[in-house]
């Protein structure tokens, strides 16, 4: 077991921070701009490696902002101030800019100490990392997918009896959600969006369902046979499970990119497990308590699960980043 | 293999009481709490979950002789999928506000277990005549227990039924809180064992 768990799992770990810098690129492209971020709700930074003239670095009409969605709809900037020490500026706009959406500034020709730089496209976004971090809370607790959208629940109160079973399912359902949204991101990314077929996403990413419960049980089978008897019975259930055709269609929906839909998987397997493990707790308890006979069994587990759904309530004034 | 001996009446009034996908059988609940705060929910889900129940139990009934044992599931799986496509892109053509208000319900009704269940137990043994009317059941069965808890909620929470104004005030706004779906299925399920209870209790009295 410890072998297998060196070999397979430790050893990529050094990929990861290659794929987060391939992942969040560069977004500065001009050799004369040093940084370029949102600074408050309603401003962008530029910093720039040298000083900019004044005139043209204060002239709002050098300066272009839409968000890279929409390039029609230019924001309209009140004001630029330069910075003390003259080598950053403060574009401000009328209203509040929307910092979940990535923006775009182009700056016409720079002007530096009499010279004409040309011109800079750039793109400013959002810290990606925090980002990220913020899908994955997000899927798992503020808007976790059994008690605040209501999915999965006939697997949720089939399997929450015990303990084990719970914890057992909730892991499966995890590997087996992210292999599948992986996959369901990359059909729908290189083959569905571009051919225009987006009217059998159902079709295909229940087929990706299928086929990674399918290809999750082989590989099991082969590589840790005691695994799969802890968690080969979990694996069927996997399909009837409502969660793990929701993320497909939710990442499908909001165009996420690899590293946002992995987090979006997780979270909600995460949070599946988070709900599985907390109800198996709770009905563990139930069962020694003196409950009205018509009550017992699936409706006080109802109604247990109303109470952890207001308790999750709670979290939906949470916000990261 | 054996064929079911039931008449048509029978098949209809097993879905809608006797095997109730929703208050006895228990499955496919997450619409049942997530969709219920008002009837008119409960009505366009109910009837999208019917069609796709009786064409998908009549596809399997007249292809059951033609299916592999081994592939069976995925076959089913496909299917419902294909029927849920179809309903899909016509509630988007034809009721966009309220497929915008449904979301994502009306895609996952593939996942419903009570779909897969009929055609697993049913479709898959029986004539298509006979599973188009235990299909019939079934989804009227789905859509009376929808609109039941939808009624409640609406009713209690925000005093109207189908949107008109019967009340006049609010009793417990506690129920159109999407929490509150948990404690109401809950509720009305304890109510539907409670009947069971006296109903048997009776029965025992008699004889």
């Amino acid at each position: 077991m410890r072998a297998l768990m060196k070999r397979s799992i430790f050893r990529p770990i050094w990929l990861l921070p290659a794929i987060m810098v391939f992942f969040t690129g560069c977004n500065v492209e001009h050799p004369f701009i040093k940084k370029i971020a949102f600074k408050d709700s309603n401003s962008i930074i530029i910093e720039f490696a040298g000083e900019p003239d004044q005139d043209w670095a204060t002239d709002v009409a050098n300066y272009k902002v839409y968000e890279k969605r929409d390039p029609d709809v230019l924001l309209s900037i009140s004001q630029v101030l330069l910075s003390p020490d003259k080598r950053a500026v403060f574009i401000q706009f009328d209203e509040e800019i929307n910092q979940k959406e990535p923006h775009v500034v182009s700056l016409a020709s720079i002007h530096s100490q009499g010279k004409d730089l040309g011109t800079a496209l750039l793109n400013v976004k959002r810290l990606y990392i925090g980002e990220l971090f913020s899908i994955l809370i997000g899927a798992m607790l503020i808007n976790n997918f059994v008690f605040t959208k209501y999915l999965g629940l006939c697997v949720f109160f089939g399997i929450s009896k015990k303990k084990n079973t719970a914890v057992g399912m909730g892991i499966t359902f995890t590997i087996v959600m992210v292999a599948s949204a992986m996959m369901s991101w990359f059909l729908y990314q290189f083959v569905l969006k571009p051919y225009g077929l987006d009217f059998l996403q159902v079709v295909v990413f229940i087929g990706m369902v299928s086929l990674s419960v399918q290809a999750v049980d082989t590989v099991l089978r082969k590589v840790n046979p005691a695994l799969f008897k802890a968690f080969g019975v979990y694996l069927v259930l996997v399909i009837a499970n409502c969660i793990i055709l929701a993320v497909p269609l939710t990442l499908a929906d909001n165009e996420y990119s690899a590293l946002e839909s992995l987090m979006l998987a997780l979270g909600a397997g995460t949070g599946f497990l988070l709900a599985l493990f907390l109800m198996s707790s709770a009905r563990e308890r139930l069962e020694l308590a003196n409950i009205p006979p018509t009550y017992r069994g699936l409706p006080i587990a109802f109604v247990t699960a109303g109470l952890f759904a207001l308790a999750f309530m709670g979290f939906s004034g949470l916000v990261i980043f | 293999m054996a064929a079911t001996k039931k008449t048509n009446t029978e098949l209809v009034v097993n879905g809608i009481f006797m095997e109730n996908p929703i208050f006895r059988l228990a499955l496919s609940m997450c619409p049942a709490v997530g969709l219920t705060t008002s009837i008119k929910n409960g009505l366009l889900l109910g009837s999208a979950v019917l069609f796709v129940q009786i064409f998908s139990s009549c596809t399997i009934a007249a292809i059951k002789n033609v299916i592999h044992p081994r592939i069976r599931i995925p076959t089913y799986t496909l299917t419902i999928a294909t029927w849920v496509t179809v309903i899909d892109l016509i509630l988007a053509a034809y009721v966009p506000a309220a497929y915008e208000e449904m979301g994502i319900f009306v895609k996952l009704i593939v996942a419903f277990a009570i779909i897969t269940m009929r055609l697993e137990t049913f479709a898959c043994k029986n004539t298509v005549s006979a599973s188009f009317w235990d299909g019939l059941g079934m989804g009227i069965g789905f859509m009376f227990g929808m609109v039941s808890i939808g009624f409640v909620r609406e009713l209690l929470g925000s005093g109207t039924i189908l949107g008109y104004d019967v009340l006049g005030f609010k009793p417990l706004l506690f129920f159109v809180l999407p929490a509150a779906g948990f404690f109401c299925v809950g509720i009305m399920m304890a109510l539907f064992n409670y009947i069971e209870v006296v109903y048997n209790r009776r029965k025992e009295r008699k004889q």
